[in-house]
């Protein structure tokens, strides 16, 4: 499965109308020591690019946008008492939350990986 | 950036990756491995911080005719050699103009150490209030400054500059030689951990800094992580916490304020003693990881009373904690508050200071 990236440094990764969504290691090393992530509540419905969650380190606070519409069915847990797991793995263990219904043809306005890369070449 | 200035350390912070911002007017690190490693290395091991961007002031002469000992609120006089003591420089209006240390460092000698964006300021403020502008001198260019915190450091001292600085009390000081070059060795610090300030020539303070790095037990530390430290023992920060608009009595520092003596802003704050303040500093802890940050809105009972001016997540509590001014009645400890900022909500209780109280100190 293939990541897309938003330009606000989200991440979504998709299995069938399931997407997983994270922030990337990019956002995380720039945000430095992470402290606190706002998780959304189950059953809450977005529409892409919406404020999906929140997310704070020692230096800012900033919101995480919904990469893809669609309905959160899952949050990652571990991340309530060990929110540095977004610092140790922003594309793995560290993802925030899966959202259910999501379109795929929503990726299209998203970057792929290599995209994402030049992107951040342009910052 | 052009006209930031740049500590004697510059090229060795850029040597270990620092993070480089401008504080004070300086550009200054302000992490290198991480803000939360390098709090934890302070209060477990010691941490060694560049604080060469603080100002010093020497003053020569007789301390009362001279005019030094009505200057602050505390007694210039009253200091016995070798001891300091933490204090206030205030305005007419009993408003904060830096809250600073003076150094007794002999009979008619004083070193007088400021914050560092007010150092020109108080230069002037304090040359204006002597009898004779020329008793003082601003030594801060030819002054480094390098601070060992973290309940290791007196080992580490101990075994590099002799046993000497084992003895050093709190708020105590001693003159010896480092490096061929004279230096004050001082038990004071900005962290709640058992701690050093160093001063030292300018020219001398990378080799030391150099020297203090071998020992494994010590790791450079950041603005970063030094704000998070002070902020767990409830310590202001001038410019956020305290500046001209505020007086020692609203930010419950009426400790180091002596009202038996004379100072400028002293009937400021004895009119302010009898009316009461009309905002007084409040300590809260956040009932979540989540960190109350600078001007987020403090509420109580949904209605606004004050202003959050110091917040951050403390790794020591594992929650958020803040500091912040509202009205009297909404500072008992105890109190329900929510903190506001846009979408972010959260909910805390106001307690009393230092947050942290298991720090190395009084060690």
């Amino acid at each position: 499965m293939a990541k897309f990236f938003t330009k606000e440094h989200e991440w979504v990764e998709m299995d069938g109308a399931q997407a997983t969504v994270g922030i990337s290691g990019h956002a995380a090393h720039e945000l430095g020591d992470i402290t606190y992530v706002e998780l959304p509540k189950i059953g809450k419905s977005v529409k892409q690019f919406d404020t999906l969650a929140g997310i704070e380190s020692v230096k800012a606070a900033s919101d995480i946008y919904a990469p893809v519409s669609g309905k959160v069915v899952q949050v990652n847990e571990r991340l309530e008492d060990t929110p540095e797991l977004v610092n140790e793995s922003a594309e793995g263990e560290g993802w925030i939350c899966r959202l259910d219904g999501a379109d795929a043809a929503e990726l299209g306005g998203l970057m792929d990986a290599a995209a994402y890369a030049q992107y951040l070449k342009g910052l | 950036m052009e006209d930031l200035k740049a500590t004697p350390l510059r090229a060795r912070h850029e040597g270990l990756n620092a993070l480089m911002a401008p504080f004070g007017g300086w550009l200054m690190p302000i992490q290198y491995q991480g803000i939360i490693a390098e709090h934890k290395c302070c209060r477990e091991q010691a941490a060694l911080f560049d604080i060469c961007h603080m100002g010093e002031f020497l003053f020569k002469g007789d301390i009362e005719a001279g005019g030094l000992e009505d200057v602050f609120t505390f007694s210039v006089k009253g200091i016995p050699v070798g001891r300091s003591r933490y204090g206030f420089l205030l305005n007419r209006e009993g408003g904060v103009i830096d809250d600073l240390i003076v150094f007794r460092l002999a009979e008619d000698e004083a070193m007088i150490v400021v914050n560092a964006a007010t150092t020109p300021n108080d230069f002037a403020v304090i040359g204006s209030r002597l009898k004779n502008p020329a008793l003082l001198t601003d030594v801060s260019a030819a002054t480094g400054k390098l601070d060992l915190q973290g309940p290791l450091s007196r080992e580490v001292l101990v075994e590099l500059l002799g046993a000497g600085i084992g003895s050093i009390p709190f708020f105590k000081f001693i003159r010896t030689s480092i490096l061929g070059a004279d230096a004050i060795v001082s038990r004071t610090g900005y962290t709640g951990e058992l701690g050093y300030e160093i001063f030292l020539p300018a020219q001398k303070t990378a080799e030391l800094w150099d020297l203090l790095l071998k020992d494994p037990r010590v790791n450079p530390a950041g603005l970063g992580s030094r704000d998070l430290l002070r902020l767990e023992m409830g310590y202001s920060l001038y410019g956020n916490d305290i500046d001209e608009t505020i007086t020692p009595l609203a930010a419950g520092l009426a400790g180091f304020v002596n009202l038996e003596k004379d100072f400028v802003g002293k009937e400021a704050l004895l009119r302010e003693r009898q009316q009461g303040a009309q905002k007084v500093k409040v300590a809260f802890r956040v009932d979540s990881r989540r960190a109350p940050r600078h001007h987020y809105e403090i509420l109580r009972e949904g209605a606004p009373v004050g202003t959050v001016t110091s917040g951050a997540f403390s790794p020591m509590l594992c929650c958020g904690i803040g500091m912040g001014y509202v009205r009297p009645e909404a500072a008992e400890p105890g109190t329900r508050l929510v903190i506001r900022h846009e979408r972010v909500e959260m909910e805390a209780q106001v307690v009393e200071l230092p947050f942290y109280r298991g720090g190395s100190l009084r060690g």
